[in-house]
């Protein structure tokens, strides 16, 4: 049985050609689909990446990205492009919790999503996920830009089947963010103290 | 400068000189250099910069050796690279206990070394004594152990040397979450628990700041304020921070926050076999992965003693002069950002390196971390169609692009005036400082390792030093500009002489037997000296993997460049430098 369509009103015939009638839903996604504020944030090797995305012969500009913001309050998206080291971890948090509602996070390159080459370093965190939730994960070590243009495609796919009900910005409750990891005598994460402190006891 | 010095003097000669002056304090060290006394240093350090020339400290750092071995008692060794720019080089060794490792600090000496003996307390606890400023550079404090120790083992620890037997042969590998108590990449001293426990680890990055606040002499009724930049900044390269300390606008003092991307590259680098740290070297300078890959070759080939073919060195060359014009037009195009043209003007740099970047990809197969040098040659030929593309690329394009570039920059007026006479760096400051590159040669000095020690071919081809006398940005850049159309000088004769023949110095084989021995290789990176120290015990793996890149020693004179400056200043300064954040943190 196919799905019924919404009744939409009847235009009257001199506004239709210049109005457009259309579910909040899409036209939120729709706009928001053509103005994605990325923030400006680098890494390391795929902060490079990105920056090459960004240029003249990738073009992000055709994807509504042309503003790029290194203030993470007026960003959308987070693309972490590199190694989160344990003494960046702070900041990374730090930075996630800063953005406005919707945010949204994609992992770039093999560090960004697993540690990478770089996993074994005492100094590394095993993937950004480990401190903030991620959305899409762009593998390769660094990816192509063509490769991070897909992981926008498919933030924007995801965002067609989002309704603006679910969405956190509208929500009620109050977002406490994520709590702060601490440089202790190793990157101390606040969501594991009760695990840390049964440790001296095995 | 240094005074001429008719002869160069070898090491069985400096030691007689030595013994001379200083009886019994130094002495032949097993592999390469001298053991000075520990008591001795300092004096020796001063003798040796200002009578026989060795004005240049390149390099230092430790060496451990934990348990009493054949070869070695158990001791640790601080070792310092000395050159000449006249030629020569000496290396000096100083030994100390096991179990409290003091050697007399050289900060007095060469200021260069103040960077890099902090590293060396961080890395292997070696404790410098009379050091001004000996806190932790790359970790932060209050981290628990010094990693680069032979018996610090990281949370993941697997076992001492790869490949790893659970991998080797016909492993079953388990994930390296699955065996750490936390699932984490964390480990904590056993008696530490977090709860009470408060956070110490900023404390000392602000403590200097607020002594030199305290102290009085302001000649306006202003205050002093501290301030960070980055490491979330946009011209923060990365990920680096600047902690400052400002009178009005006036930076009073100023120091780098290192250690945001320090990814453990010297501690995966000695459990890794000698080949596989060839891709690792890719991600230090990740703007120049051919030039890394250059040195880290160069090096251990001195080790091994190979003769690489004449095809071979050529391609090399070609692909680390293409790296440096890369490496320039980035370095110009990111500091126009930083002068707050934004993406604008950066585009003209980008879009050429783009074409080169298509080169890069024909011969590697990877835009950037292209892992293309082999000891003893390359990874694979130059395919078909590279050398049209190249030479359209050398000998039409890139000099009539960078003629555009230069003539849009160099002779505009916002540029001048941000530029000229901003961040002047006197010769001898930069000399003392152990600059290198074009923070060097902009300064009036006409060092080039190319030149000064010929590694590879360059010695046949024909090509000038760019050099400058102004020291300041406008120097700098003008030093870049010059260096690119040396570097297509040189590629145009590359391209014509281009000869026949293998690409590789016997058979390819993955694991490569390398002598005992030690070895301090370096090559003139776009960036300056970057130089491989490598310490091996005959076995598969490097003893000792010790990298010394441009960026973190260049980086050590921010502090004198932007004294008295503007705030404004710091981020066209910091662009002038030219630092990559993965070289700096390693």
């Amino acid at each position: 049985m196919p799905t019924q369509k919404p009744r939409l009103p009847e235009l009257p015939p001199e506004l239709q050609g210049t109005v457009h009638i259309m579910p909040w839903d899409r036209l939120y996604n729709w706009s928001r689909k053509r103005s994605l504020w990325p923030l400006f944030s680098g890494l390391g090797c795929c902060a490079i990446e990105t920056i090459c995305a960004a240029a003249a012969r990738f073009d992000q500009a055709r994807f509504g990205m042309d503003v790029v913001c290194p203030a993470p309050r007026q960003a959308d998206l987070m693309i972490v492009s590199g190694t989160v080291t344990k003494k960046m971890a702070p900041q990374v948090v730090r930075l996630y919790n800063q953005m406005a509602e919707p945010k949204y996070v994609i992992a770039m390159g093999a560090c960004a999503i697993s540690g990478g080459p770089f996993k074994e370093g005492y100094n590394v965190v095993s993937g950004v996920d480990k401190l903030i939730p991620v959305d899409v994960y762009v593998p390769g070590c660094p990816p192509r830009p063509e490769a991070l243009y897909n992981a926008f495609l498919a933030l924007h796919a995801r965002w067609d089947r989002e309704t603006i009900r679910s969405l956190r910005w509208y929500q009620k409750d109050e977002d406490e963010g994520i709590p702060v990891p601490a440089l202790g005598p190793d990157l101390v994460d606040w969501r594991l103290t009760d695990k840390i402190a049964t440790l001296g006891e095995k | 400068m240094a005074e001429e010095i008719q002869i160069s003097p070898p090491t069985a000669e400096l030691l007689s000189i030595l013994e001379e002056r200083f009886p019994g304090a130094a002495q032949p060290a097993e592999c390469e250099g001298v053991v000075i006394a520990p008591d001795r240093l300092v004096e020796i350090a001063t003798f040796l910069r200002d009578e026989p020339g060795y004005v240049y400290l390149s390099c230092v750092t430790g060496v451990d050796y934990p348990g009493p071995t054949a070869r070695f008692p158990a001791r640790f060794e601080a070792v310092h690279h000395l050159f000449r720019f006249q030629g020569g080089s000496l290396t000096l060794h100083v030994h100390a206990d096991r179990d409290d490792p003091v050697v007399p600090s050289l900060v007095s000496v060469w200021p260069s070394a103040n960077v890099q003996e902090r590293e060396a307390w961080d890395m292997m606890g070696i404790r410098f004594e009379a050091h001004p400023d000996l806190r932790r550079i790359l970790l932060w404090e209050g981290f628990a152990g010094h990693p680069l120790r032979k018996d610090w083992q990281e949370p993941y620890y697997e076992a001492d040397h790869k490949p790893f037997p659970s991998r080797y042969p016909m492993g079953r590998p388990v994930p390296a979450e699955e065996r750490t108590l936390l699932g984490r990449n964390l480990q904590y001293p056993p008696d530490w628990s977090p709860a009470g426990w408060k956070l110490q680890a900023e404390v000392p990055v602000y403590a200097p700041m607020d002594e030199r606040a305290a102290e009085g002499g302001r000649p306006m009724h202003t205050d002093q304020v501290v301030i960070n930049v980055g490491p979330q900044h946009l011209s923060a390269h990365s990920a680096l921070g600047i902690v400052a300390c400002l009178d009005g606008e006036t930076i009073q003092r100023l120091e780098p926050v290192l250690g945001y991307l320090h990814r453990s590259h010297e501690k995966i680098g000695e459990r890794n076999t000698w080949l596989a740290n060839m891709p690792f070297t890719d991600r230090l300078d990740y703007m120049c992965s051919m030039s890394n890959n250059f040195g880290y070759a160069v090096a251990v080939e001195k080790l091994l003693g190979v003769e690489v073919p004449e095809r071979a060195e050529y391609i090399r060359v070609i692909m680390a002069e293409l790296t440096r014009v890369m490496n320039h037009l980035i370095s110009i195009g990111f500091f126009t950002n930083d002068i707050g043209v934004y993406l604008t003007a950066m585009l003209y740099a980008l879009e050429e390196r783009e074409l080169i970047i298509d080169l890069f990809e024909m011969a590697s197969g990877s835009r950037m971390m292209c892992n293309y040098f082999r000891f003893g040659g390359v990874a694979r030929d130059l395919p078909e169609g590279f050398l049209p593309l190249a030479k359209e690329l050398v000998y039409e394009r890139l000099p009539r692009r960078v003629d555009e570039l230069e003539r849009f920059l160099m002779d505009n007026e916002v540029f001048r005036a941000r530029s000229i006479g901003v961040g002047v760096l006197p010769a001898d400051v930069a000399v003392a400082y152990g600059c290198t590159g074009p923070l060097l040669r902009a300064s009036g000095v006409p060092y080039d390792i190319r030149r000064a020690e010929p590694y590879s071919i360059y010695d046949e081809f024909d090509w000038d030093v760019a050099v400058r006398d102004g020291g300041d940005i406008y120097a700098r850049f003008a030093v870049r500009f010059e260096e690119i159309r040396q570097s297509l000088r040189i590629l145009r004769q590359a391209l014509e002489r281009l000869p026949d023949g293998p690409i590789q110095a016997g058979k390819k084989q993955p694991i490569v037997k390398v002598p005992a021995g030690e070895v301090y290789g370096r090559v003139e990176s776009p960036k300056g000296e970057l130089g491989f120290y490598l310490v091996s015990d005959g076995g598969p793996n490097p003893y000792r993997y010790h990298i010394r890149t441009p960026s973190f020693v260049n980086l050590g004179v921010i502090g004198e460049l932007c004294r008295g400056h503007l705030v404004a200043d710091v981020a066209p300064i910091l662009a002038s430098i030219d630092i990559a954040v993965g070289e700096v943190d390693r």
